[in-house]
Parts: C-alpha cells; sequence; structure tokens
C-alpha cells in the first residue's frame, strides 16, 4: 500500500497497518467533533508516526500513485474542520 | 468519512483538474513536463515572496527595538523634570511597542518555517520532475504507442499527485504570508502616526486585551520606579489632592 503524508512524501507500507490507520482516524473523527486541539495534534503525530515508523520511502524516480493521502504535520483542528465541511484544507 | 478520506478525495479530485489529458499521449508527456515546470518557478517565487515579507517584519521589528530605546530616554527626560504624566504616557507606549516586539517575533518565526516547507517542497519536486524528464524520453524511444500508453498514465498519476502536494504547500504559505501582510500593513500605519496604543485593539479577544493591558500597567508602574531609583528621586507622594497641604 502507498501512503502519502502530503508536504513529505510517499512510503510504501504494508496493507495489514490499515487497521491501524483506520483506528487512529477514527480517534480523529472524534478529536475534530468534541474541538479538542491537543488530542488531534497528538492522534494526528500518531498517525503519520506509524506511518514513518512502518515504511519505506518511495524514491523519487519511482511513479505510483497513492491509496492513501494524509494531512500535512502542521494541520490545524481549524482546517480539519474545513476538510470534514468538504471544503477543503484551507478556509474559503 | 474519515480524515483520511476526505484528505485522499481532495487530493485526487485537485490532481483530476491539474492535468487534462491530451489526444496524443506523447504530447500529453510535454505537456505535463511544461506543468512541472512552471510549478517550480510557482514554488521559488512563493519562497521569494515568503523572505520578502519576512524582511518587511523585521525591518518594523528594528524600527520598534528603536522606538523602546526613545521611549525609555524620554521617560527619563520626563520624570527629571518632574512630569510624571508624560514619563507615564512614554512608559505606556514603551510596554505596547515591546508587546509588538514579541508578536513580531512569533511571526517571524512562523515565516521561517514555511520558507523551510516551501524550500523542502522545491527539493522534493525538482528530484521528481528531473526524474520524469528520464522517464519521459524513455517512453518516447522505447514504448509502441499502445504500451506508451500505460506507461504514460503511470508516470502522469505519479507526478500528478507530487504537483497537488507542491500546489497546496504554496497555498499554505501564502496564506500565512497574506495573513501576515494584513497584520504588517497595520503596524506600518501606526509607525507612521505615532499612535502605537491602537495596536492593542487588535486581533485579540477580550481577555488577551485585558491581559495586555495590565502587562502594560504592571510593566510601566516597574519602569517608573526604576527610573526613579536612577534619577535618586524618592516614590511620589500618590494623589495629594490640590493645596492638600495641612
Amino acid at each position: 500500500m502507498i501512503v502519502r503524508i502530503l508536504t513529505e512524501g510517499q512510503y510504501r507500507v504494508e496493507s495489514s497497518l490499515y487497521d491501524q490507520l483506520n483506528a487512529l482516524d477514527n480517534a480523529i473523527v472524534e478529536a475534530v467533533a468534541a474541538g479538542d486541539e491537543a488530542r488531534f495534534q497528538s492522534l494526528l503525530t500518531e498517525l503519520l508516526d506509524t506511518v514513518r515508523r512502518h515504511g519505506i520511502p518511495v524514491s523519487p524516480d519511482e511513479f505510483v500513485e497513492s491509496d492513501v493521502i494524509l494531512p500535512p504535520p502542521d494541520t490545524t483542528l481549524e482546517e480539519a474542520r474545513h476538510l470534514f465541511a468538504g471544503d477543503g484544507l484551507l478556509p474559503g | 468519512m474519515g480524515l483520511i478520506s476526505r484528505m485522499t478525495t481532495f487530493v485526487k479530485v485537485k490532481l483530476s483538474r491539474l492535468l487534462d489529458r491530451a489526444e496524443d499521449p506523447r504530447e500529453t508527456l510535454d505537456y505535463a513536463y511544461e506543468r512541472q515546470l512552471q510549478l517550480l518557478q510557482e514554488v521559488r517565487r512563493g519562497i521569494v515572496d515568503v523572505t520578502t515579507s519576512k524582511r518587511r517584519l523585521e525591518l518594523q521589528r528594528a524600527k520598534l527595538q528603536e522606538s523602546l530605546d526613545r521611549l525609555t530616554e524620554q521617560a527619563r527626560q520626563a520624570l527629571s523634570m518632574g512630569r510624571e504624566d508624560l514619563a507615564r504616557l512614554a512608559l505606556e507606549r514603551k510596554a505596547i511597542a515591546q508587546q509588538q516586539v514579541t508578536d513580531l517575533d512569533r511571526q517571524i518565526q512562523t515565516l521561517e518555517q514555511e520558507q523551510a516547507k516551501l524550500e523542502q517542497a522545491e527539493m522534493r519536486l525538482r528530484a521528481k520532475v528531473e526524474a520524469f524528464r528520464t522517464r519521459k524520453e524513455v517512453i518516447k524511444a522505447q514504448y509502441s504507442a499502445a504500451e506508451a500508453q500505460v506507461r504514460i498514465n503511470e508516470a502522469i498519476t505519479g507526478v500528478s499527485e507530487e504537483m497537488a502536494d507542491v500546489g497546496l504547500a504554496i497555498e499554505r504559505a501564502e496564506q500565512k504570508t497574506e495573513q501576515m501582510q494584513a497584520r504588517a500593513s497595520a503596524i506600518d500605519e501606526l509607525l507612521a502616526s505615532g499612535a502605537l496604543e491602537d495596536l492593542t485593539g487588535t486581533r485579540q479577544d477580550v481577555v488577551e486585551r485585558e491581559l495586555a493591558r495590565i502587562s502594560v500597567t504592571e510593566s510601566v508602574e516597574a519602569e517608573l520606579a526604576a527610573l526613579r531609583a536612577q534619577l535618586g528621586q524618592g516614590e511620589s507622594p500618590k494623589q495629594l489632592p490640590e493645596g492638600g497641604q495641612q
């Protein structure tokens, strides 16, 4: 499975990691709904670290489409809210 | 839908808009390459913009820093002439300017981070564009039309995602730069008019404003006391009513 962390690059990870990522993703949805900035930040960091820890970076001269795209490490709760509202990462 | 699927969909939608496939597959390759070079230019422009904004803030910071020294000197003069009211006013302005300096430091740091991110993005995109150029020539030289189509689709999809990614980094940096520029303009105007005190009102909520006000008052009192000590004056009598000698 190919995972892209925006502003960082692509990683190749085992498909078995999907469940773990999904569980973190669900927790993130809850944190955003609750407006819990601190929890959101720590979950996002954990999500990205999981990919970095288990993944192998894809070389620039490989051209592969990502199966999954993750937000940039410095995503704010406000940006995540915009994403959930369906108007992208940036307000407006 | 979770954050992951939202993010994935969002980028993929952007990506499909990024490159309209041309009829001739080889043309598609050249077109895509052109777009990559354009994007590379855009990132470089973005870096210049961020750097320029940062310099502007640094300049303002320097001006404010100068005004700190000037205001201290004014306060000292006022006090030595027995004009505590003027000294107080100068010190109030100084405390407010000091808060602005702190605020500017934070903004300068934010722009430095954006600059570093864009430089990273530029490096990654440059590597990708170079790899794409090589791939493009190989496809053109070695593959039949039918085979080429598959390879081209691969290469285009791979590079488009990178482009969407870099495009997003540019947008975010632009947005942050714009916010800072608006703020910088406000500070420029206020510096020009000398009305530094109005700055406490911008962009802060009621609590922040109140806290800032208290910190200004505290700093004014502390500085007044220090200046008095330097000038060898004792604590001035507080609020003696007019003609209140007994």
